[in-house]
């Protein structure tokens, strides 16, 4: 009897745990997921043009190498990757059996000609990154060799692939001018979803690829458009209408993303975005005499109340900044270095130590600061500087900008006296961080260290690192750069905040991989 | 023997040929106008994709052409107007032309249908004012205009979507068609009407207001008129009285008016069609200016003020047709 109770419960259990999974896994194909964008996008190829508005399209067409999921590097189109021992040759093994849209089998002569004609020479960020590189043999049809005339760091090179490195069809591009190829307006690649229409200023469709070597299972949606919604008012609205299904990148305002947050039809959170951290800076022009000592500089950052920042701009998605490397980038990250607490009293001792006493109105000297047009966040960062700066007698002016102006004003003409905007980590410090830091920049760059820093130190530091093959080498060294930079003050990396998405509750797997509106879709689906 | 021309005819092309030169002189100054303005379309790019090396960003000025002096440039631009060719777009990455002919219909489209709103029912309205005048249809007309008048079109715009589209959910958020449902025939025309009605009525009764106070105001001083008397003397009845004699007469200066107002017409099509994701030629116009795209921006220049040349030779041909007073010289 007791068995046969035994035996039941058993089989009961069983049965439980059946059902658990079915539910779990039960997975409604079909269906179209409409998107949110604000801006429209020219160029729809990521081996061109690196940049989120960019992935958030093409990353559904086309594949990078190596993409980043919570698990760490996991390879897309590439499926093993090594180094040789001096650093100069990096081997990556290609998947098997992956077909371009057009029906055209993926080989290394894709990978080899995109890295020498693409990678190299015309995308941003990446021609910095590739300089070095010589040429990419194809020993197989499977294996590409990339040759460097200096050691490359593989860890440096994984980390940049997920964004620097995606591939092109070589026969639709070999001959062709790159930049005025049609294809770069109508992706083909060898992702989930195919290229079917854009309407410039309204739309772009994506259909299913039937064809997928993910599998016939995958991927489960029919079809993906996106919605070019330039009002940010009218996004959420049309979100709220259910007429998109998810808006990204703060695609909406940050009065609309907390009350819709409050709306049980919306998940709204950070989460999908760790690869995509920015910090809100202050930048200082050290040209200046009086930014130029270090006690104003540690002044201004005792008058900054972060807590205060966090609570109101960001509504508490984000945690104070520790120097140019944000918390989310692994073993290269330290939070041991030198902070400046809120501390009015302090700040004020400083300037008078520094020889700057109040006047009569309480004024001090006086400020040129041009806040950055990125968006809400830089926009009210930069109100808060300015009030922040009077109360320890600073007058601020601010002087506002569109997007052209203000990297203008700052980084080709230097005229400002403080600015701030945001500097996204692009997953390795090496691909878009020490060049806010690094001496030598040609003067315009935009996100360059224009602010007149020189520090042999850190010169030496972020040239060191570059070449370091040891990864914990590497990782201290990059330490020592933090600590260095929140010594020095050339920039206050005062607060680190990924961006922020509103998604409706109809779409499952969403937000599940650290780049995740840049990533494919393959395993998203829409429960309608 | 030489045919007679008729006077219409040679009065059209006389207007056309002397706007030819002002065409081209709007488009010299527009054209300095973009470039005082700091940054170019290089910058407003780079700063879209969140960076990129010195390399890159040279290379992107010498392929636009963007690192001649500035009257190199102008003269370029000219040379090319001149035969007719707009130019590229680099934030579309195609020929200025393509983009601007995808976008106009949809702004014509929003333009007439706006405009014939507010003058049918402004000048409907106003009539109906004037002949009750201050008794309470008039007074309600009259604060419903002055209503309607004092709003701004992005806040009835917002409104509007608040109402009908949030919260009743009758009407599209925005756009010009029901996106991937591929409609033909006429469930294609009724999708567009649909998509249509919010910002025909956002961008439509600021006008409408006008129309109303104007045709009002015209309408009572006409009435008064020693003709109007005469034909009311001879039995010319209510609607006759109206329609015939006040009505045609009163229309004057609401016609001036609506060819004047058409190019602020075209100004408020900006915020509109933002608003509301219309593919229009205001909304081009507005992202155009955002990204620096000069080409694109000099076209729509262009085609504006040819439209709104053509307007204003048409207003003045119905201007002597409503009064045969006027003549055309």
């Amino acid at each position: 009897m007791q068995g046969m109770m035994g035996r039941l419960l058993l089989l009961g259990g069983a049965l439980c745990v059946v059902a658990a999974a079915a539910q779990a896994e039960e997975v409604k194909r079909g269906g179209t997921a409409v998107i949110h964008m604000v801006s429209e996008q020219g160029v729809l190829n990521p081996a061109l043009r690196a940049s989120t508005g960019v992935y958030q399209i093409s990353g559904k067409f086309m594949e990078p190498l190596i993409d980043k999921t919570y698990d760490g590097y996991v390879g897309v189109l590439a499926t093993e990757w090594s180094s040789s021992a001096d650093g100069k040759a990096i081997t990556f093994k290609l998947r098997e059996g992956v077909k371009w849209h057009d029906g055209k089998p993926f080989t290394c002569d894709d990978v080899a000609f995109t890295a020498m004609n693409l990678w190299k020479k015309l995308l941003n960020y990446s021609t910095t990154l590739q300089a070095n590189l010589e040429a990419v043999d194809c020993p197989t049809p499977y294996t590409a060799v990339f040759k460097y005339s200096k050691p490359m760091p593989l860890e440096l090179l994984v980390a940049a692939m997920p964004d620097l490195g995606h591939p092109v069809p070589k026969h639709l591009y070999e001959g062709t001018d790159i930049l005025k190829n049609p294809y770069n307006q109508k992706p083909v690649g060898t992702g989930p979803f195919k290229f079917v229409e854009y309407k410039r200023g309204e739309y772009i469709i994506a259909e299913r690829n039937k064809d997928y070597w993910r599998g016939k299972q995958y991927p489960y949606l029919d079809r993906v458009i996106w919605r070019f919604i330039p009002d940010k008012a009218a996004a959420a609205a049309a979100l709220e209408a259910g007429e998109i299904h998810e808006s990204g990148f703060n695609g909406i305002s940050m009065e609309d993303m907390v009350r819709l947050s409050k709306d049980p039809r919306f998940d709204v959170g950070s989460k999908g975005f760790e690869n995509n951290v920015a910090h809100s800076t202050v930048e200082f022009n050290l040209r200046n005499p009086i930014l130029a000592d270090i006690r104003v500089r540690q002044a201004i950052y005792h008058a900054l109340d972060i807590d205060f920042a966090l609570k109101t701009i960001m509504r508490g998605y984000g945690k104070p900044g520790r120097g140019p490397i944000p918390s989310t980038a692994g073993a290269n990250y330290t939070d041991n270095v030198p902070t400046y607490a809120y501390d009015l009293d302090k700040a004020k001792a400083l300037l008078d130590e520094a020889g700057y006493k109040p006047d009569a109105n309480g004024t001090r000297f006086k400020l040129k600061h041009r806040p950055a047009p990125w968006g809400e966040y830089t926009q009210l960062w930069g109100e808060y500087y300015a009030q922040a700066l009077k109360k320890i007698g600073i007058a601020v002016e601010l002087v506002t900008n569109d997007a052209p102006g203000f990297l203008n004003g700052v980084y080709r003409d230097h005229d400002f006296d403080t600015a701030n905007g945001w500097h996204q980590f692009r997953a390795d410090p090496a691909v878009s961080t020490t060049v806010w830091l690094r001496s030598g920049a040609p003067v315009g760059t935009a996100w360059s260290n224009q602010f007149g820093y020189k520090s042999d130190k850190m010169d030496g530091l972020i040239d060191a690192a570059a070449a370091e093959l040891d990864p914990a080498k590497r990782a201290g060294l990059y330490h020592q750069v933090q600590k260095l930079e929140m010594t020095d003050l050339p920039v206050i990396f005062a607060i680190e905040h990924p961006f922020l998405a509103i998604t409706s509750k109809k779409l499952k797997n969403h937000h599940n991989t650290p780049r995740w509106d840049s990533s494919s879709w393959y395993d998203l689906w829409l429960d309608q | 023997m030489s045919l007679p021309v008729p006077p219409l005819l040679t009065y059209t092309v006389r207007r056309v040929v002397q706007a030819i030169p002002i065409i081209i002189l709007i488009m010299i100054g527009s054209f300095l106008l973009i470039k005082l303005a700091p940054g170019d379309t290089v910058d407003a790019l780079v700063g879209d994709m969140g960076g990129a090396d010195p390399a890159f960003i040279a290379r992107l000025r010498a392929e636009y052409g963007l690192d001649e002096s500035v009257m190199v440039q102008l003269w370029r631009y000219m040379l090319k107007l001149a035969q007719f060719d707009f130019g590229w777009s680099y934030v579309y990455e195609q020929p200025v032309i393509t983009v601007l002919m995808s976008r106009i219909g949809n702004t014509m489209l929003l333009m007439a249908s706006s405009l014939a709103m507010a003058f049918t029912f402004g000048v409907a309205l106003g009539a109906i004012a004037a002949r009750r005048a201050y008794s309470w249809t008039d007074n309600m007309i009259s604060t419903l205009g002055l209503v309607f008048y004092a709003m701004p079109s992005f806040f009835l715009s917002l409104l509007l979507i608040l109402i009908f589209s949030v919260k009743l959910g009758w009407l599209p958020v925005g756009g010009i068609r029901t996106i991937g449902a591929f409609k033909t025939g006429w469930a294609d025309v009724a999708d567009v009407a649909r998509h249509l009605v919010m910002p025909t009525a956002a961008l439509s009764l600021i006008y409408l207001a006008f129309y109303m106070r104007l045709m009002r105001t015209s309408v009572l001083e006409v009435m008064d008129l020693d003709f109007v008397r005469t034909a009311r003397a001879k039995g010319a009845g209510g609607a006759r009285l109206m329609f015939h004699h006040v009505m045609r007469n009163a229309l004057l200066p609401v016609v001036t008016l609506l060819g004047l107002q058409f190019s602020t017409v075209l100004g408020g099509s900006v915020i509109v069609e933002t608003i509301f994701s219309l593919p229009g030629i205001g909304q081009l116009a507005y992202t155009s200016v955002v990204k620096r795209d000069l080409n694109t921006l000099m076209g729509i220049i262009a085609i504006s003020s040819i439209i709104v040349v053509i307007v204003n030779v048409v207003t003045d041909l119905v201007y002597a047709w409503l009064d045969p007073r006027i003549e055309l010289k």
